[in-house]
């Protein structure tokens, strides 16, 4: 798959006229939505539409052996599948950098921002702990699988239902989180800088930044990827247009901190 | 008169081998036509055939198409045509003298170019050629990607309908058999173009869709 | 809980209250994915499949091309949520057999000779398991292919056949996979009844093959008529 050259020059040519190839601005989204708890078998699932990006985010919860150095809190682990499925770019096999910045990246900005409540998740300290496995499957590929793995990874947990019955425990009951930071992603081709950028635009883009905030609007975590550079003035107008749409997604995602409808079994 | 479209689907029977023969997307098995393709089904004098409404582009010699530079070689280019096969365009087939090792010159990677389908062999290589009128190298306006099969129903009957987004927009319209679409112009016509093909290549199998179309393209216009 | 404790029939009844010729409601979606050349989302009982098929196009690494015909590979993969105990990641054996057969089924029915030297790329994902998940994503494959366009003599269907409690019933449920005494899945071209993938483990006695079998292929014509439904109706017309 070649990106033509025309492609760069009329996605260029468009930017300088104020435009991009879908009719959005610069600061637009594409249409989001997001299905909760649809995956059975998992304890938490979410399934999220990001334009034509499709990603389905699936929460399994184990008991296992915390980390040493943190003997009495839970332990959370992000894998991202880049599936041939999703895209004729995406090469079968173990997942390689793309992929694993992907997970460690949606990782971070839940981790960082204490999403989980994981020293509620501990039943033995220095034994037993919950093991809350996040596995991000993505579906259809047409960019911005930062926003989109973020999105899906969040509305999963807000579903999670720790498997306390099945291990024989206690009762089932939600898995205890906090305000959930939101990630946004932008890319910069020529001059412009563009938030949710579509397949197209990420093929032709020389930088990309994703910035992840949370209720207060402080920064969690931020990632810069691909080889070109941004100005300071550049990154200013990002965090600027990231604090306002960050608002819209927090909406979009409603409001649950811990409160989480009890998954249909069986 | 309303033209009943059949969609059928592979393995539908669609025809009696002794009265027609099986054309294409179809195979003959015993007395019976089937279909191999999920399409429409149409009716000729002698044969049967299924027009596809999905599927890759395959090949045909004299497609006119867009193709994208993907590797240039000493003395050839190897070109992306939207199919399952990459194509050759060798230094003997354009119009420019070009020396051994020189061919960057001429078209470098991520060059589009307009160029026709010449021989095919049994194992599928193919041959460009950059050699007639209409051949050139692309250097401006866009490339629109649509499924090869809608091809026929953009272009239209005896090019009906592509004569009516060029008259409704004023554009440089060229339709590559291999789904690829070069449309030069002012920036509020392309959009507009662009929309139109999109709504064509949505509604192909339906039937009055150049009457609806033009309709379309009327009230646009403002 | 061991099989002495379970009854998997009671009065003609299995566990979920069907009777042991009746399938599970199978709803398919046809066109779901925008990269894929043709895709199918499927979902059976509790399974949910996806598939996307991309191709014919280019088999690389060039020496393993068939000069004379295209090549099928399918691969199904279980994701990791999919499963009451998290499955690690990445192909495992059992998903390498069972991409294996599911290859060798498709290649049965699609011309091949008209693509050499190409791949047909099928991927099934096993997105939410509940026993049957080779059945459901042959039978999604299939429907797949012909959304991509893909020529083929007859579109495959496929279903398992097994034995619990001494009766023979369609379509087990896990429990009856896990606590039963034979499973035996199918895949056939529905049209010439041909069979394209055959698999079996547990005990059958020659009568309970053959009657099996007879079950077994009738099932896979009802579902074959649930998947010539869903393509249809995506272009909203009627079979002639």
């Amino acid at each position: 798959m070649s990106v033509s050259t025309i492609k760069k020059d009329y996605l260029i040519k468009l930017a300088k006229e104020g435009r991009r190839v879908d009719g959005r601005k610069f600061d637009e989204y594409r249409p989001i939505k997001i299905q909760k708890g649809i995956i059975r078998m998992a304890e938490g699932s979410a399934r999220v539409e990001l334009g034509n990006t499709m990603v389905l985010a699936g929460i399994k919860m184990l008991l296992g052996e915390p980390y040493p150095d943190s003997p009495d809190k839970g332990v959370l682990s992000t894998a991202a599948e880049l599936i041939p499925l999703a895209s004729p770019t995406f090469e079968a096999g173990p997942p390689r950098e793309k992929a694993i910045e992907l997970a460690r990246v949606v990782d971070r900005g839940i981790r960082e921002a204490n999403v989980i409540q994981l020293d509620k998740l501990c039943i033995e300290p220095s034994e037993k702990v919950w093991v809350v496995f996040m596995d991000l499957h993505i579906l259809d590929y047409d960019g911005n699988l930062f926003d989109a793995c973020s999105l899906a990874a969040l509305s999963a947990l807000n579903t999670t239902i720790i498997p306390n019955e099945r291990f024989e425990i206690g009762k089932d009951e939600p898995l205890p989180l906090d305000e959930s930071p939101i990630s946004c992603t932008f890319v910069k081709y020529g001059d412009a800088i563009v938030l949710d950028p579509s397949l197209d635009e990420e093929e032709v883009a020389d930088a990309r930044l994703t910035i992840s905030l949370d209720k207060e609007g402080s920064v969690r975590a931020i990632q810069k990827g691909l080889k070109g550079t941004f100005t300071i003035k550049e990154i200013e107008t990002i965090t600027k247009i990231a604090q306002t749409q960050v608002k819209k997604i927090r909406k979009l995602l409603g409001d649950k901190d811990g409160k989480s409808k009890k998954q249909e079994k069986g | 008169m309303t033209e009943k479209r059949t969609i059928v689907i592979p393995g539908t029977i669609v025809g009696e081998a002794g009265k027609k023969k099986p054309g294409m997307g179809t195979f003959q098995e015993n007395n019976n036509i089937y279909a191999s393709r999920l399409g429409i089904k149409v009716d000729k004098a002698d044969y049967i055939n299924i027009i596809p409404l999905s599927g890759v582009y395959n090949p045909s010699t004299g497609d006119n198409i867009i193709g994208t530079i993907i590797e240039c070689q000493l003395s050839s280019w190897m070109v992306d045509i939207n199919a399952p096969y990459p194509a050759m365009l060798h230094v003997n087939q354009v119009p420019w003298k070009v020396e051994f090792g020189a061919t960057g010159q001429y078209l470098t990677v991520g060059d589009s170019i307009i160029a026709k389908i010449g021989l095919i062999d049994e194992s599928k290589k193919i041959e460009l050629s950059m050699e007639d009128r209409g051949s050139r190298k692309i250097d401006a306006g866009i490339i629109l990607d649509v499924q090869p099969q809608k091809v026929p129903r953009i272009i239209g009957k005896s090019g009906s309908m592509i004569t009516l987004l060029k008259k409704y927009s004023n554009c440089w319209i060229f339709v590559g058999q291999n789904g690829r679409i070069w449309i030069k112009g002012e920036a509020d016509k392309v959009d507009f173009i662009v929309e139109a093909i999109k709504k064509i290549e949505k509604e192909a199998h339906t039937v009055g869709l150049t009457s609806r179309m033009e309709q379309f393209l009327k009230e646009r216009q403002k | 809980m061991n099989k002495n404790e379970i009854q998997l029939i009671k009065k003609g009844k299995r566990i979920d209250g069907r009777r042991p010729d009746e399938i599970r409601p199978i709803d398919i979606q046809v066109g779901v994915l925008n990269r894929a050349d043709g895709s199918c989302y499927l979902e059976w009982g509790g399974n949910k499949v996806i598939v996307a098929v991309y191709g014919p196009r280019e088999l690389l690494p060039k020496h393993q091309q068939d000069s004379t015909r295209a090549k099928v590979q399918a691969t199904y993969n279980m994701a990791a949520f999919s499963v009451e105990d998290r499955k690690r990641p990445g192909p495992d054996r059992r998903s390498r057999e069972i991409s294996k057969v599911t290859s060798e089924a498709l290649s049965g029915v699609v011309f091949t000779e008209q693509f050499p030297r190409a791949t047909i790329d099928v991927y099934i994902e096993v997105l939410d398991a509940q026993a049957g998940t080779r059945c459901a994503g042959i039978t999604a494959a299939a429907v797949a292919l012909a959304d991509a366009g893909i020529p083929m003599r007859d579109i495959p269907a496929s279903c398992a056949v097994g034995k619990v409690d001494d009766t023979l019933v369609i379509d087990l449920t896990k429990e009856e996979d896990n606590y039963g005494q034979a499973d035996m899945p199918i895949a056939i071209a529905p049209r010439t009844e041909e069979i394209l993938l055959l698999q079996m483990d547990g005990h059958l006695t020659m009568k309970e093959f053959n009657t099996g079998l007879e079950l077994v292929i009738d099932a896979c014509k009802k579902v074959s008529e649930i998947q010539k439904k869903a393509l249809l109706s995506k272009y909203g017309s009627s079979l002639s």
